[in-house]
């Protein structure tokens, strides 16, 4: 039925299979769209937030989605700038990935401010000390980057490309992606180095305050340089999961190897520096204030050890360890385990960094503040990834995203007559 | 703009709350609310998302009878000052709606420049900020009673004690229209001190070494306003946020509680 | 974000950071209009015609 807008010599399934699919994501899709309505007209009394949990699961979603969509940047970066050549086989992916991240951070951002319709502000009446400031500035900005890296896609489309003037300016776009992908670099670096440093700035919560260098906390540049080793192995993951839900191999084994090594070397140095971190800041900066690195992990039902255990040693290390060898790279088992770990890690750190700030009391004479969201933030929360879902459907379908698809597919079908 | 009161002498309005002698009536928070058209809800239980701009917190020092003591500490906004005015919450919100007053050395909220990110809130150690989480109902005819110096708030923004900033408004007009340019201490006072029966609420000019809250505190300005006199202590002093209100008791216990320590740090220091 | 907002100052602050937000803009800016324009001149050239 749509096989005119099927990207030549790539096999899809039948028109009724995707319809269907796209129907049952749709649903969940729908859900999400009633919670954000309510929230929208009835305003942020259909959250759980209170005034002592003001930053929730939206922030964490917004952050998280941002350090996983991190892998566009880098990636862009190193195929553009660095000049790694393989990498042009996953950067689209990489691209429509950072792409989804990036739309749904901002559409969730404009659910979580009380008055989205004056969102504005932050651009004109800028303040332009504050953290924030800088991540909405470079995340609009950067949103736009990955627009324009994503519209060639679009217009690579076998119908779209018919176009002689889509064609061309296709062609163009590519012509002068590297300024592109570089202004993407230098705004992400900036934006995820704000995400880090906005609970570090804030002196007032000892739990995530930071010292740094200048006007940067060490999270600034912790943020950054994770977002640069989770992105990668979230574009992995993905790309991993999307393969097994084609039932067909997408992109060779030497490009994901090769994206794998640089994302542990990253991993690795991160992991590093995110021990030496954390030690400083146990051991100076927060007795400083006035606490005990056990106040912050005890006197509460959640948050214990565990979580740092969990971070740095379980997601840190270990994946950090197996991406680095080359046998741990080898083996298809650990590998994903291994980004799936890194994944969870740069989640389990985002949600430590805005969470777990909130909960710890500060005021001696209050207690642990706990806070479970509402089904309108779970159903806002999963709606990106529903919506995610089905523009990797949709794209996957009708655009050319995987240019290995064809070649791969065609030595395997070699290979059978052999 | 910024320049054009240069030749009047830069105030430091704060707080001294003797705690020894608040009995924890709520008188202040009362006074508080219904000055500042403060919104309520019908169920005011959870103090988590109601809006309570001056809150009132029972400490108690744990023992057993008989030596169990209580204390209340009522808590403004502490409108502090930071390093050269870089408040918790001001230096962080993305809009600028939110000021520290240089003049006055009061931490602004501008409503209707706020977009409700609740950065500031996020920033705020004290908890003294609040988001309204509803529109704002009075009940039938109580919006006649409401304030017409103090703009009401709508939903989705944050709000916080002004320390009253309406009332120095009031008498800055009053004064400038009889040609002065300086105000007598009793001229600019908050509802919560006025409502404070037990008088455990004073306010003024830390920086005027005539006003009351200047003798009981003696802010060491030199040093971030650190009080001089022993029985004087701070909210979180150790975080460097500044703040303009002292509390006073003679119990070491209460004093105590106004920081964090760790494990024995600083016992003795108050002897 | 424009001078013209009253809380304007033309301070190092804003410099850099005003500075780096146009810089961003105008690069973007100033890429998709080449590649727009250059794309149109590619059509009236017949250029992207032959495929397909």
């Amino acid at each position: 039925m749509d096989s005119a807008l099927i990207p030549e010599g790539v096999k899809r399934c039948s028109f009724g299979k995707f319809i269907l699919w796209i129907v049952i994501v749709g649903a969940v899709l729908l859900w999400g769209v009633v919670a954000m309505l309510l929230c929208w007209f009835k305003g942020l009394n259909q959250t759980n937030m209170n005034d002592a949990y003001g930053f929730a699961l939206w922030i964490w979603a917004d952050l998280a989605v941002i350090a996983l969509g991190g892998g566009a940047f880098f990636t862009g970066l190193l195929r553009y700038v660095m000049g790694k050549d393989e990498l042009k086989n996953i950067i689209n992916y990489a691209v429509l990935i950072g792409f989804i991240c990036y739309s749904s951070a901002l559409l969730i951002l404009g659910m979580d401010v009380g008055q989205p319709l004056r969102s504005w502000f932050i651009f004109w009446h800028a303040n332009v000390h504050s953290m924030l400031t800088e991540v909405a500035f470079c995340l609009s900005c950067y949103f736009a980057v990955l627009t324009i890296e994503y519209i060639p896609l679009i217009l690579e489309n076998r119908q779209i490309d018919r176009v002689p003037f889509f064609h061309n300016l296709s062609h163009n776009m590519h012509g002068i992606m590297a300024i592109f992908a570089a202004t993407g670099a230098f705004l992400s670096f900036f934006h995820q180095g704000s995400l880090g440093g906005t609970p570090a700035v804030l002196f007032g919560r000892p739990f995530s305050f930071r010292e740094g260098v200048l006007i940067w906390p060490w999270t600034f540049f912790l943020f950054t340089w994770s977002a640069a080793a989770c992105g990668p192995c979230f574009t992995i993951l993905v790309t991993w999961i999307t393969e097994k839900i084609t039932r067909k191999k997408l992109v060779k084994q030497n490009v994901i190897m090769l994206l794998a090594k640089i994302a542990g070397w990253m991993l690795a140095t991160y992991t590093v520096a995110k021990i030496i971190d954390t030690w400083y800041w146990a051991t100076v900066t927060a007795p400083a204030r006035g606490f005990n690195f056990m106040d912050f992990y005890s006197n509460n039902p959640l948050y214990g050890p565990w979580i740092l255990v969990l971070e740095i040693v379980i997601c840190g290390v270990i994946p950090s360890i197996i991406l680095i060898t080359k046998t741990g790279r080898k083996s298809s088992f650990l590998l994903i385990s291994a980004v799936l770990l890194a994944v969870l890690g740069a989640c389990v750190n985002r949600w430590v960094m805005v969470l777990q700030v909130m909960a710890v009391p500060v005021l001696t004479f209050e207690s642990w503040f706990m806070y479970f969201p509402s089904w309108q933030e779970i159903a806002t929360t999963i709606l990106p990834v529903a919506y995610g879902i089905i523009l990797i459907m949709i794209s996957y379908r009708y655009l050319p995203i995987f240019p290995q698809e064809q070649e791969i597919e065609e030595e395997k079908n070699a290979s059978i007559f052999v | 703009m910024k320049e054009e009161h240069k030749h009047v002498k830069t105030k430091k309005y704060g707080m001294v709350i003797d705690l020894d002698k608040c009995t924890g009536c709520g008188s202040c928070m009362v006074a508080c609310m219904s000055e500042n058209n403060v919104p309520f809800k019908k169920d005011e239980t959870n103090k988590l998302d109601s809006i309570t701009w001056l809150r009132i917190y029972k400490l108690t020092n744990g023992k057993k009878f008989p030596e169990t003591d209580i204390c209340y500490i009522p808590r403004p906004c502490m409108q502090c000052e930071g390093e050269h005015g870089h408040a918790p919450c001001v230096s962080v919100c993305p809009a600028t709606a939110t000021d520290y007053n240089h003049e006055t050395g009061i931490v602004s909220q501008i409503y209707t420049r706020c977009f409700g990110c609740r950065y500031c809130m996020a920033a705020c150690p004290y908890h003294a900020r609040y988001f309204n989480w509803w529109d704002p109902v009075w009940p039938d005819g109580m919006e006649k009673s409401l304030s017409p110096n103090v703009s009401p708030r709508m939903r989705g923004v944050v709000e916080k004690c002004s320390f009253c900033f309406h009332r120095y408004q009031l008498a800055k007009n009053k004064a400038y229209a009889q040609g002065r340019r300086e105000l007598k201490e009793d001229e600019y006072q908050t509802a919560c001190t006025q409502a404070c029966p037990a008088g455990a609420i004073t306010f003024g000019d830390l920086n005027n070494h005539n006003h009351a809250v200047y003798k009981l505190a003696k802010p060491d300005n030199k040093h971030g306003g650190r009080p001089r006199n022993p029985n004087a202590f701070r909210l979180l002093e150790k975080l460097g946020t500044n703040p303009k209100v002292y509390y006073l008791s003679t119990r070491e216990w209460v004093r105590r509680a106004g920081d964090n320590y760790i494990k024995d740090e600083g016992k003795l220091e108050h002897h | 974000m424009l001078p013209f907002s009253f809380e304007w100052a033309w301070d190092m602050g804003h410099m850099v950071f005003m500075g780096g937000l146009w810089y961003a803009l105008t690069i973007l800016g100033l890429g998709m209009t080449y590649c727009i324009i250059m794309a149109a001149v590619d059509t009236a050239k017949g250029k992207g015609s032959h495929n397909h």
